[in-house]
């Protein structure tokens, strides 16, 4: 038998210099090996060929004022056609006076984001708040009660037209999606196919498709006389579209709760319905929060195909604004901005959606 | 065997059958699992099927609860025949409790919201008896101080434990055990069967699917040795384990005991 005994100074032995700090860091992640080196350099002189003239260009000799002062001859970029026309292309067609109305739905939307992030404060109450706010919203951007002038939709536009196609799309798209999945994965016949019929049709058609129908082909059907708001016609195109999409990643999430679950359920007397709701559904759609995100962030940027039937969203107010003589030679800032709002947005979504899933996990 | 309703001196209370099997089979496709069963437990009866694998002893326990459907024959649980009718499927689910074999406990649920859930969504207990009741199995089962925590962050041995306290919160008049030790590593195997013990000795009817022989020695009336679908032996402990009848009882035994 062999017993083995250390000297306590084992412990502060130190690791050696090269393996740690900046020079093992250095060593290991970008001179690890010849063709490593050769990379790093080849991309180190890349980066210092298209950084500085982009810095100079974008910032240095950047012409700042909403006159535009300078644009024409200058060397650089002008972010004038931005700040000149920062309300038309947030707000589009939206009464000049009556802004602040989709700017405050825009923040109620922001806080209550903000505020639903910890768990702690998830109670029944949070979700009428939810509903209350949605209402609010609808309410700020339509106008006609509390003595607020009515802004028809026509006039609708901007960054508060592609948040709210969004928000309410992905709030009535979620949902209608978890159905569609749980009679995808139903023992009746019936419901199964009719889901599945549904799922795969949708799925087949480009969003494109489904808009131009709904702005084209579905008002023939009506009675005359008889029109549905262009918006809603357009909204409900995306809801269908993304619930589709929807059901199929949450029935991913189905699949991946082991069948003892449902057993246990069972075995307690929890019904259908009860085991869906409380074991099932917490489970599966934790699973998928992943997935659903990049669903939700390209539903926010699918929206943008809200132009072709000519309703003034964020990308469609930037592009009037170039239409105009002024500004024409400015799409590559413009574009920018844009990017940079989409960017900004779609951060936000998948940050939002990391720390939604560290709250939710619990260790197994 | 004495006609009356009173317990006998093992608590078995002979003449109130709170299950009883009559002709039952069970295929899954062509394959015959379960063929003929017959067998009545007594309220108070404690009774341990082994068998080798695949001999069809776990799909017995979850045919009394109906989480496997028998095609032929009857089962009767306290009363109430399992029949297609989903009313008395549920009314028979939360009078019987199982345990399985990989606990499966609800892993977004905290202990405490675990042992609960039954008794406020099937049974209407309000909220805070449930949770008084659910303390209550909790210490008895050693692990009240763990009822904040998640599933995820308890031992195997202290999960089976969470699981049969939950069983128990419904207040069953049958125990099913599907296995309850096969997953656990060896040293926890005796917190749980302890458990199983203390159970018994306050005289719940059990039904155990073990291959724990020292458990089925000392806490069984009866043991069921199946095999190919079919009991094949059944008898007391002791004169099933000192002097098995049928060569395949023997032989099992010759394999596990050593």
């Amino acid at each position: 038998m062999t017993v083995h005994t250390y000297d306590d100074s084992i412990d502060q032995i130190k690791p050696p210099v090269l393996s740690v700090g900046v020079v093992g860091w250095c060593k290991r992640n970008l001179f690890n090996g010849w063709f490593n080196s050769i990379l790093t350099i080849v991309i180190l002189a890349l980066m210092f060929q298209i950084f500085p003239p982009f810095v100079r260009w974008a910032f240095v000799d950047a012409h700042w004022l909403p006159s535009g002062a300078g644009c024409q001859d200058g060397q650089g970029a002008c972010w004038s056609v931005v700040s000149a026309n920062f309300r038309f292309i947030i707000f589009g067609f939206y009464p000049h006076d009556l802004q602040w109305r989709p700017l405050l739905a825009m923040v109620i939307l922001v806080a209550l984001l903000f505020y639903s992030r910890d768990r702690s404060r998830w109670h029944k109450w949070l979700g009428w708040g939810w509903l209350a706010a949605l209402a609010a919203m609808g309410l700020l951007l339509r106008g006609g009660l509390f003595g607020m002038p009515v802004v028809e939709s026509t006039q609708w536009g901007g960054l508060p037209l592609t948040l709210l196609l969004s928000v309410f799309g992905l709030t009535a798209a979620y949902p209608l999606g978890v159905v569609l999945a749980l009679g995808r994965a139903s023992r009746m016949k019936a419901v199964k196919s009719l889901c599945i019929v549904y799922i795969e049709m949708i799925r087949g058609v480009p969003l494109i498709s489904l808009l131009f129908m709904s702005s084209v082909i579905f008002p023939l059907f009506l009675p005359e006389g008889v029109t549905v708001n262009k918006i809603l016609r357009a909204q409900v195109a995306i809801i269908l579209f993304t619930a589709a999409y929807i059901a199929e990643v949450v029935r991913g999430g189905l699949q991946a709760i082991p069948q003892g679950q449902y057993e246990a359920a069972e075995s307690m007397g929890l019904n259908y319905v009860q085991t869906m709701r409380l074991i099932v559904l917490p489970q599966a759609l934790k699973i998928v929060i992943p997935p659903s995100v990049s669903i939700l962030i390209s539903a926010f940027k699918d929206t943008s195909l809200v132009v072709i039937i000519a309703l003034y969203d964020l990308l469609k107010t930037t592009k009037s604004v170039l239409s105009d003589p002024k500004w024409m030679g400015f799409s590559a800032e413009a574009y920018i901005f844009l990017a940079l709002i989409y960017f900004f947005c779609c951060y936000f979504m998948s940050n939002y959606s990391r720390r939604l899933e560290k709250e939710l996990d619990t260790g197994l | 065997m004495t006609q009356t309703n009173e317990a006998n001196e093992n608590g078995i209370k002979e003449n109130d059958t709170i299950i009883e099997i009559i002709n039952m089979h069970k295929w899954f496709g062509d394959f015959h699992v379960l063929q003929e069963v017959n067998l009545k437990v007594a309220r108070g009866e404690r009774i341990v099927i082994c068998g080798p694998s695949g001999s069809g002893k776990s799909t017995l326990i979850r045919c009394i609860n109906r989480l496997e459907e028998h095609q032929r024959g009857k089962i009767i649980v306290d009363g109430i025949e399992l029949t297609n009718d989903l009313k008395n499927i549920e009314k028979i689910r939360a009078e019987v409790g199982m345990v399985f074999q990989h606990f499966n406990l609800f892993p977004h649920l905290t202990i405490l919201d675990n042992l609960t859930l039954g008794p406020i969504w099937v049974r209407k207990t309000p909220k805070k008896e449930a949770e008084e009741t659910a303390m209550y199995y909790l210490e008895k089962v050693h692990i009240a101080e763990q009822a904040k925590k998640f599933p995820g962050q308890l031992s195997g041995g202290q999960q089976q434990r969470v699981a049969i306290a939950r069983s128990l919160c419904m207040k069953p008049n049958v125990m099913l055990f599907d296995e309850p030790t096969s997953a656990l590593d060896p040293e926890m195997v005796k917190e749980v069967l302890d458990v199983m013990i203390s159970l018994a000795q306050e005289g719940m009817t059990m039904l155990v699917v073990t291959h724990e022989m020292g458990f089925a020695k000392s806490v069984a009336h009866r043991v069921l040795f199946m095999d190919y679908g079919r009991i094949v032996e059944e008898n007391n402990p002791h004169e099933f384990f000192d002097n098995p009848q049928h060569d395949r009882t023997k032989l099992f035994l010759s394999q596990i005991l050593h």
